[in-house]
């Protein structure tokens, strides 16, 4: 297996050609992790280095967990999306069973009601949104987060595409076997759906962790604000002075699913992918 | 059994279309209703005026900026990251070597939080410790304070919107080069096209056709809710230069809770989305036919 000049040039060429994109990705990502470990004379003085002489990790990074609740905000994020999730699927799952598997009056007209639903962007529906919260009187809190998105057409969607494909055999025989249509969803359906099922929680973990608009249309209160909210509250606290501690704060909340998406980065590049196909 | 079917789903279906009436369907005929009314937020009563509001909307200089400014985004984004998007899923995609990790890479901007990166967006685009003027400088090109210039602000945003989305246009167009059939590319090399070069030509960029179409109107549909980098960057500024429709609708009807006026952006943003997704949806269907 010898590689013939030719070849080792095209390959070298390839990798040079996308360098400059690659860098392009990465830079905000290193700039951000070498300025949250530097001293401000670093950061303020030239000549700029990405590694620090004096390194001041700690303290840019105690500081940022000091001045910000941080974690209260990543807590805020995961019960948020968490029991977004959890009623997505629990709506969604049942839902898209009638549509793929039941004969029923109405069917094509909920299709079409799902249709229009996947049609219509999210921010679109805030003005009556935040109208309908503020009349419950739930303003501020965790459930104005989470009621809106308690459905998602999408969902219901891309799991009936998934349980159509499921042989109608199967549903028979889980029939004969005595199992309830409920059952059937649960046990059936959803379990032999698990792609569409992990393709639509990355879907929607990724879009309502990173969401920005909601929250600032119905958070207020520092306890109660997600990830995204709290990085843009501590920004403004923060403002121009004191970088270190600024971009400690804001590796700190883009850590978690950064994490999640370097071990899973598969998934993830084709779970977004696909739910973007829609 | 067909009764016992229809009273399953009725128990199955219903919750999930109530929600789906009650989130979705009651709130786009009640954004179209206040639109065409002078309801304010918290009034007890309300007049229909017609198209009054959006009157009013497009007779406001500071709208008209708003929505030329979103056009002047989307015109430098799309473009930039169709075609980067495209050159950087041929050149991934032309060996075998790090593929994975020059996929991961450029996707990782799309799932990064923005709220988050925008704070890194800020330091790197810094008048005086930003690393981008540093380069300019270095290169005798001129410096700025780029997001604080209105000149230069919508550039700036731009520059990070085509970073955003690179990476997710380089999976879409990845997804359309495997959806190639491999044995036009065996025909094309018996009708001589041999180099790179001319498979390129004569195979794949026809072939990416319906999918660039359908990479330019979901990187346009991205454009177009562009918000979280001016809500935390300039908030609109300087003078109203990097107002842009969402983050005007967002000002108007929850800051200053403008009510009526908030219903009419909200409608034309709803023209502009629907009418792309729709379009889009026809890209589609003609791409199922295409394979």
């Amino acid at each position: 297996m010898t590689v013939s000049p030719f070849r080792l040039g095209i390959g070298l060429g390839r990798h040079a050609a996308l360098l400059p994109t690659t860098l392009f990705a990465l830079i905000p990502f290193i700039w951000m992790v070498s300025l949250s470990v530097k001293p401000p004379n670093e950061i303020f003085g030239s000549p700029f280095a990405l590694i620090p002489q004096h390194w001041d990790a700690y303290e840019n990074y105690s500081k940022a967990l000091s001045t910000a609740p941080l974690a209260r905000f990543m807590v805020n994020g995961a019960i948020v999306c968490f029991a977004i999730l959890a009623l997505q699927i629990l709506f969604c799952a049942p839902c898209a069973y009638a549509l793929a598997k039941l004969k029923f009056p109405g069917r094509n007209l909920l299709l079409a009601l799902v249709l229009v639903g996947l049609l219509l962007p999210h921010q679109v529906l805030a003005l009556p949104l935040f109208i309908l919260c503020y009349k419950l009187g739930i303003l501020n809190t965790y459930a104005a987060l989470i009621l809106p998105f308690i459905i998602s057409p999408f969902g219901i969607f891309l799991f009936r595409q998934s349980f159509k494909s499921i042989p109608d055999d199967i549903v028979q025989a889980a029939r004969l076997d005595g199992l309830s249509e409920l059952a059937i969803v649960w046990r059936i359906m959803v379990p032999m759906a698990l792609p569409a099922t992990i393709a639509f929680s990355i879907f929607s973990v990724v879009a309502h962790w990173n969401d920005l608009f909601w929250p600032s249309i119905v958070i207020k209160s520092k306890d109660l604000m997600p990830p995204s909210l709290g990085a843009a509250a501590f920004r403004s606290v923060e403002a121009g002075s004191d970088f270190g501690p600024l971009m400690a704060g804001a590796v700190l909340i883009i850590l978690p699913l950064l994490l999640a998406f370097v071990l899973a980065q598969r998934w993830f590049i084709e779970g977004l992918a696909s739910s973007s196909l829609k | 059994m067909a009764a016992g079917e229809a009273m399953a789903a009725f128990w199955l279906a219903g919750p999930a279309t109530v929600a789906l009436i009650a989130l979705f369907i009651l709130p786009v005929l009640a954004v179209l209703g206040i639109a065409l009314t002078d309801w304010q937020f918290g009034a007890t009563s309300l007049r229909f005026v017609g198209l009054a509001n959006f009157r009013e909307v497009f007779g406001d200089p500071d709208f008209q900026v708003s929505f030329l400014n979103t056009l002047i985004y989307v015109s430098i984004v799309v473009p930039a990251t169709v075609v980067l998007g495209l050159v950087v899923a041929l050149l991934v995609e032309s060996g075998r070597s790090l593929r994975a990790f020059y996929r991961a890479v450029h996707f990782l901007p799309y799932m990064a939080m923005l709220a988050a990166m925008a704070i890194s967006w800020e330091a790197l685009l810094h008048p005086t410790i930003g690393l981008v003027n540093h380069i300019f400088a270095a290169a005798g090109l001129p410096t700025a304070n780029w997001l604080r210039d209105e000149n230069t602000v919508l550039a700036a945003l731009a520059v990070i919107g085509i970073w955003q989305n690179l990476g997710f246009a380089m999976v879409l167009f990845l997804a359309g080069l495997k959806g190639i059939p491999k044995d036009l590319y065996d025909a094309a090399s018996v009708d001589g096209a041999d180099l790179w070069l001319d498979r390129l030509r004569t195979v794949t960029l026809p072939m990416l056709g319906p999918t660039t179409m359908f990479v330019v109107i979901v990187v346009a549909l991205n454009a177009f809710r562009v918000f979280d980098t001016v809500q935390i960057l300039t908030q609109g500024g300087p003078r109203h230069s990097s107002d842009v429709l969402l983050y005007t609708l967002y000002r108007e009807s929850f800051e200053y809770l403008r009510t009526g006026y908030g219903a009419a952006v909200t409608i034309v943003f709803l023209v502009i989305v629907v009418s792309l997704t729709l379009f889009q949806a026809r890209v589609m269907d003609r791409k199922v036919h295409y394979s």
